[in-house]
């Protein structure tokens, strides 16, 4: 830590002329931080850098959906993962509304669907094929489900159909929807003692895949309109018959005042694009070795400086 | 012996004479022949479900009123204003807590400082062993690396109660003062009392602002209605012949109340204050869901990444937090206000403050030298995380364990509550609300009949009937399986003055570990079922079932069962004809806590997976929906109150025909 207090004092010293140049206002910014690893890394990383050129900074914890209608008001400044599948349509009615913009994509890409620890391929074993899946149902079954598979989906305020894929593409499956993301861990956490074939909604980058190793099932792939036009997809008379996009957006957004309240860490923001490997990286840095937030972004920043200070312009 | 139970009974009715049951008993009936003719297919769709196009948007209309409220009268600026007020204050706390920079800038405290402030507290109000337990948990809170974080939620928890008391207090008086205020309030204050908290929540972020500003709007409005009742219950206790002597001696109005009405109101105002420093820390660590940093929001992260060993902590430093001021504001409802001879030095008369200032200092100094004293890193604590983790995974991968567990998923889920679920929503509407209102009718009384009535229409027009159903089959499940495994624990207990401390002990701890730290647990074992939602529920539930049938059960007047000795009954006897019949009146007062508790903790529930109320609400949070919100709401609320106030009607009564007060 003291290592990077003086990085941060240095690099404060260096772009001073340029702070005072661009003359950010000395509010803080607001950043948001939500309940997953990644995110709350990735914010801290971020305000460290802002910090670095001078700014300052602020956290506050949010509702990763609530958030889009705090950053129309200006009540915080700007959101770093807005992920296509889980988040696009509170974007997007918050886009329309105002007050916020799009501040440009990352490298890195998400992919959401039904997913499987890898264990679960001992008892199945022609996955990742949505076929095979579906041959090997019984498998999957519980006290509650019958002969049928269980498949456990996203809480329902996701929106992620699997309901309608299943009856889409005649399969074997009951869909139960857990409650929350820590529904979902606590499930395959119990699955793992045993080594118990499970089958639950998942994406990625995500802490989950440091832990569990897993593949996502092949379903048939997607294509504009499968969620519009059943004519879309194998099976012609429904929607919902293909699998989710396997490369959605990453997003950064931005309050609408950031511009003209930060312009020089507004340009930063612009700049700024994580890949999936480094996203990983820092959520492992907390899920796996255990360390606080701050002090991971602190650790992700010194071991790779030449990522990020292109973009401070250092 | 087994006559004095029927006897009661037999004048507990005499009263209202026989029409009340059968009343009750027709609307059974029909019910059951509304229900049948369902079963038949015979009955209407409209009469079996309120059509949807006659459900009138309640949302919609809140929505309207709450847009012209917030926008047009300028409710918003007014909030937002007032905001800015709290927000000042709560960076002060911060700073001074967890060195937040701000205004005055002098934090972060050390730890071993407020260690020993509390240490000193402690010893003041409650001796050597409150002393050790204030100083060791915040020790404990700052060796298990929790320490920021735990000081996060202080400094929102030292701006809320106050907060909330002051309010409080001056509400409580003004309500004594004028019984036209007493009246408007009370029914206000039942339903805030079982609004569930996610209905707080929306409001206070719209208004407040995203943030501790927001958590601490709503954890105060959430504390505010304990203090209102009791100072103006005791207030109302004091005795006219101390009002009298106040009076002659030629107190002015404004004397009167500060030097002899809240004095003697002393101890209701003290227990007041202890009710809300407890709830202002279990609303403090939900507000996590509106963004409140501190141990809510770990260990909502900490759920989320899935360290269950991590989160256990959490829940220990809570526990013990919760444990501590409760004792310790307990110690002080019991301490009278010591008095000093005339001139007695002042330090010898400010003895405590003397010492807690100069251990303050003391600790800053050394904290100057040792920077250990002053914070612990991430590196330095003593945190266990993986090695629970471990033990709890060991645990559930136990082959018994996983048996039973799995037993009680094919047999309990599968043969008993899914059907039970099926069974509640195959009843016709009108039958269920009749149903509901006899049972009202029955145990409480006419104007408890009508107002169930009401209130369940209320629910069926709300258009979430469905919803509320599976919310009611949740907390019907949970209370009944609670009693069956309680109510023995509770019997067994209160039999030795030393079983009964240790299950109250046990009580204490269960209902101030936050309540979603069962979850995970309870999912692991049952998978995403009704029975993981359920046993969550269940945990909670028992804690007041246990507590008061103790309670109930030891303070059954020593005649009575001397009596029954004498009589020469057998202890089963005793227990069944003397002691329960005579403890039943207490023990309906935790029945009715313990399905408070299980409507309060089948919203958090909703976080395993369910379809109810819970998940709806959950839902408008990540919005804006503030009418829909409310409208859900309103509908736990409704439901809660109908068993309340039926529940508490029929304790009352009991109790006169028994003669216990």
């Amino acid at each position: 830590m003291n290592k990077f207090t003086t990085a941060i004092c240095a690099g404060v010293l260096a772009t001073m002329p340029l702070a005072a140049f661009a003359a950010d206002s000395s509010d803080p910014i607001v950043i948001p931080v939500h309940n997953w690893s990644s995110q709350i890394v990735m914010s801290n990383v971020v305000g460290q850098i802002f910090e670095s050129i001078g700014n300052n900074v602020e956290y506050v914890t949010t509702d990763s959906q609530a958030v889009y209608e705090s950053i129309r008001l200006g009540d915080v400044t700007l959101e770093m993962e807005v992920w296509e599948g889980a988040f696009g349509a509170s974007f997007r009615t918050a886009l329309e509304k105002g007050g916020l913009h799009d501040a440009g994509d990352h490298d890195a890409v998400t992919r959401e669907d039904w997913w499987y620890p890898m264990w679960t391929k001992d008892a199945c074993p022609g996955l990742p094929s949505w076929e095979a899946l579906n041959d090997c149902a019984a498998v999957f079954a519980t006290a509650e489900s019958g002969d049928k598979g269980r498949y456990l989906d996203g809480p329902v305020d996701w929106l992620k159909h699997g309901q309608e894929r299943v009856a889409a593409l005649d399969m074997d499956f009951v869909v139960v929807n857990a409650g929350s993301a820590a529904a979902l861990w606590a499930e395959i956490g119990a699955a793992e003692a045993d080594k118990r074939p499970v089958v639950v909604f998942n994406w990625t980058p995500n802490f989950a895949e440091a832990v569990w190793p897993g593949e996502f099932v092949e379903f048939p792939a997607w294509e504009d309109g499968c969620d519009k036009d059943p004519a879309v997809g194998p099976n012609p008379d429904a929607l919902y018959d293909c699998g989710n996009p396997a490369n959605g957006y990453l997003k950064k957004a931005a309050w609408d005042g950031m511009k003209d309240k930060w312009p020089a860490a507004y340009d930063v923001l612009t700049k700024i694009s994580f890949t999936n490997p480094q996203i990983a990286e820092m959520a492992k840095l907390v899920d796996i070795d255990e360390m606080e937030p701050e002090e991971a972004a602190a650790a992700w920043l010194e071991a790779n400086p030449d990522v990020w200070q292109g973009w401070t312009g250092s | 012996m087994a006559d004095l139970t029927s006897e009661i009974d037999v004048s507990a009715n005499a009263g209202q004479g026989p029409s009340r049951k059968m009343v009750a008993l027709v609307f059974v009936i029909l019910a059951v022949v509304l229900t049948a003719l369902q079963y038949m297919s015979l009955l209407p769709a409209a009469l079996f479900r309120l059509p949807e196009s006659m459900v009138p948007p309640f949302a919609i209309w809140l929505d309207a009123i709450f847009n012209f409220v917030k926008d047009d009268l300028g409710l918003l600026k007014l909030t937002r204003w007032l905001t800015e007020g709290l927000q000042w204050l709560l960076d002060a706390t911060g700073n001074l807590l967890y060195g937040k920079r701000r205004w005055p800038n002098l934090g972060p405290i050390p730890w071993t400082s407020i260690a020993a402030v509390a240490g000193v507290i402690g010893y003041y109000l409650g001796g050597w062993r409150m002393a050790a337990l204030a100083a060791g948990t915040f020790t404990w809170t700052a060796l298990i690396g929790q320490w920021k974080i735990a000081m996060e939620t202080m400094s929102v928890l030292v701006v809320a109660a106050p907060l909330a008391f002051v309010i409080g207090i001056t509400l409580g008086i003004i309500a004594w003062r004028r019984p036209w205020v007493d009246r408007a309030l009370k029914p206000i204050l039942s339903v805030l009392q079982t609004l569930p908290f996610f209905t707080y929540l929306l409001p206070a972020v719209i208004f407040f602002k995203v943030g501790p500003t927001a958590g601490a709007v709503a954890t105060t409005i959430y504390a505010i209605p304990p203090m209102i009742l009791m100072t103006t219950l005791g207030l109302q206790k004091v005795s006219p012949e101390v009002v009298e002597a106040g009076n002659m001696s030629g107190c002015t109005k404004w004397q009167l109340l500060r030097h002899v009405y809240l004095p003697s109101a002393r101890t209701e105002i003290l227990v007041g204050v202890n009710q809300v420093i407890m709830l202002c820390l279990a609303m403090v660590v939900l507000t996590a869901f509106i963004g409140m940093p501190g141990l809510g929001a770990k260990l909502l992260a900490m759920m989320g990444s899935f360290k269950l060993g991590r989160s256990f902590e959490i829940g220990v430093t809570i526990v013990l937090l919760a444990v501590t001021l409760d004792r310790m504001s307990k110690a002080w409802v019991v301490k009278q206000p010591q008095h000093f001879e005339k001139g007695t030095p002042w330090w010898k008369r400010h003895m405590t403050l003397v010492l807690a200032v100069v251990l303050f200092f003391f600790f800053v100094l050394v904290a100057k030298v040792i920077p250990e004293a002053q914070t612990l890193g991430r590196t330095q604590n003593f945190s266990q995380g993986k090695e629970l983790d471990n033990l709890i995974k060991g645990f559930l991968n136990i082959e018994a364990v996983k048996a039973t567990t799995y037993f009680l998923r094919a047999f309990l889920n599968v043969q008993v509550l899914i059907p039970f679920r099926n069974f509640l929503l195959s009843i016709p509407t009108p039958a269920l609300i009749l149903l509901i209102t006899a049972f009202a009718l029955y145990l409480g009384g006419r104007r408890q009949g009508i107002l169930a009535a009401v209130f369940f229409s209320f629910v069926a027009l709300s258009g979430w009937w469905d919803r509320s159903v599976i919310t009611l089959y949740s907390v019907i499940s949970a209370v009944s399986l609670a009693a069956i495994i309680g109510l023995p624990l509770a019997i067994v207990a209160a039999r030795t003055d030393r079983w009964s401390q240790r299950m109250l002990l046990v009580c204490d701890t269960a209902q101030t570990f936050p309540s979603f730290v069962y979850l995970i647990p309870a999912i692991m074992l049952f998978g995403i079922t009704d029975i993981a939602v359920i046993f969550s529920i269940l945990i909670f539930a028992m804690v007041p079932l246990v507590r008061y049938t103790i309670e109930g059960l030891r303070t059954v007047p020593l005649e009575m069962t001397e009596a029954a000795d004498m009589a020469g009954a057998t202890r089963m006897q005793k227990l069944f004809s003397v002691q329960l019949p005579l403890a039943l009146p207490v023990m309906a007062v935790g029945f009715n806590q313990a399905i408070m508790f299980a409507f309060f903790m089948v919203i958090i529930a909703a976080f395993i997976g369910t379809q109810d109320l819970g998940q709806e609400l959950q839902r408008t949070l990540a919005g804006t929906d503030m009418g829909k919100n409310f409208v859900l709401g309103i509908c736990v609320a409704l439901m809660a109150l109908t068993f309340d106030m039926t529940l508490m009607k029929w304790a009352e009564d009991r109790k006169r025909t028994l003669g216990l007060g």
